[in-house]
């Protein structure tokens, strides 16, 4: 596990939302953290290299740009490590996770329609030969707005 | 919520992130043919509108030692989702709350909520806290700790390419 200077803490604490949509983010950013751009950026840098930091960027309602949906399958253990790759190498993937179920293998795609959503699905239940679970989103209580995180 | 055509350009711009440059509205705009100006007042108009819930540093909690990840699901009565979910949502430690369909008799859940902490017996205290505090013990449960994490990323809302069409088999799942 990373460790993270008060910086680092402080960047990550206040900016999971609200970055500023004027010319110099980073340089408010530095503002608010009582440091200069440079280190903002050369922080942004290391954070995305270590893999604390995925991105600075947006999160998309999903159904707004675009369709997805979270799937689900039962894949024998003894081959999930290699089914899983396979179903990562889709573009439309991008969250793919085992979990502690019967249902062992999660993973989220995304596509600009549902029909593009639903070939995938399809092409992963023919090619590996098991049934996926299509559990599109039908109602939101609580969006991912970042979180505030406890640092010990 | 339609999007225009250069909405949609910049949404794809961003997917992966904006670039750590002094200017990076304008390097973006730079790649999708409009000023640093239209950029700034395309985010916004998205923003406002809700198409993005948020922008700003996506964080990998895996990295940050959150390593356990409960995706706590129910099987509740349609009519009393809303109920159980405004309790859920006000809980400090659920981070998502979403109705999905059921699948029976794979899966009969249809209320779904997320915990990420760092220690497993303390996600597990809050996941009981959680159902009884929305009136949920005693209706079907289960708690699916994440374990391998296979890929992570944002999402891509441009067409992709097309994969080959190939069967399935461990020589094509290792290339």
């Amino acid at each position: 596990m990373t460790t993270l200077s008060p910086t680092a803490r402080h960047l990550i604490d206040g900016f999971q939302r609200g970055l500023p949509l004027r010319p110099r983010p980073y340089a408010e950013m530095a503002d608010r953290l009582g440091v200069d751009e440079e280190t903002v950026l050369a922080l942004l840098a290391r954070l995305q290299a270590e893999g604390v930091v995925s991105r600075v960027g947006a999160v998309v309602e999903p159904h707004a740009a675009g369709w997805s949906t979270l799937a689900a399958m039962s894949v024998p253990p003894w081959a999930l490590a290699q089914i899983a790759d396979f179903v990562s190498a889709y573009p439309e993937v991008n969250h793919n996770y085992e979990r502690e179920h019967r249902l062992n293998l999660w993973f989220v795609v995304t596509a600009p329609t549902p029909e593009a959503v639903r070939r995938v699905l399809d092409g992963i239940e023919y090619r590996v030969g098991v049934p996926v679970l299509d559990l599109p989103l039908e109602e939101a209580f609580r969006l991912d707005l970042g979180f505030a995180l406890q640092w010990h | 919520m339609a999007l225009t055509p250069f909405e949609r350009r910049l949404l794809t711009a961003i997917e992966d992130g904006l670039p750590f440059v002094p200017r990076p509205y304008a390097l973006i705009g730079e790649r999708v043919g409009a000023s640093e100006a239209a950029v700034i007042a395309g985010l916004t108009g998205l923003l406002e509108r809700g198409v993005i819930r948020r922008l700003g540093v996506v964080v990998r909690h895996h990295e940050l030692g959150y390593r356990a990840n409960a995706m706590t699901v129910w099987d509740v009565p349609d009519g009393a989702v809303r109920g159980a979910a405004a309790v859920l949502v006000g809980l400090p430690f659920v981070t998502l709350c979403y109705r999905r369909p059921r699948r029976p008799p794979l899966w009969p859940y249809n209320l779904f909520c997320m915990v990420h902490g760092k220690d497993r017996g303390v996600v597990e205290a809050q996941v009981e806290e959680a159902t009884a505090a929305a009136g949920l013990s005693g209706l079907p449960r289960a708690i699916l700790f994440s374990k391998r994490r296979f890929k992570q990323r944002g999402a891509r809302y441009a067409p992709a390419p097309a994969m080959k069409e190939t069967a399935w088999t461990p020589s094509t799942a290792a290339s």
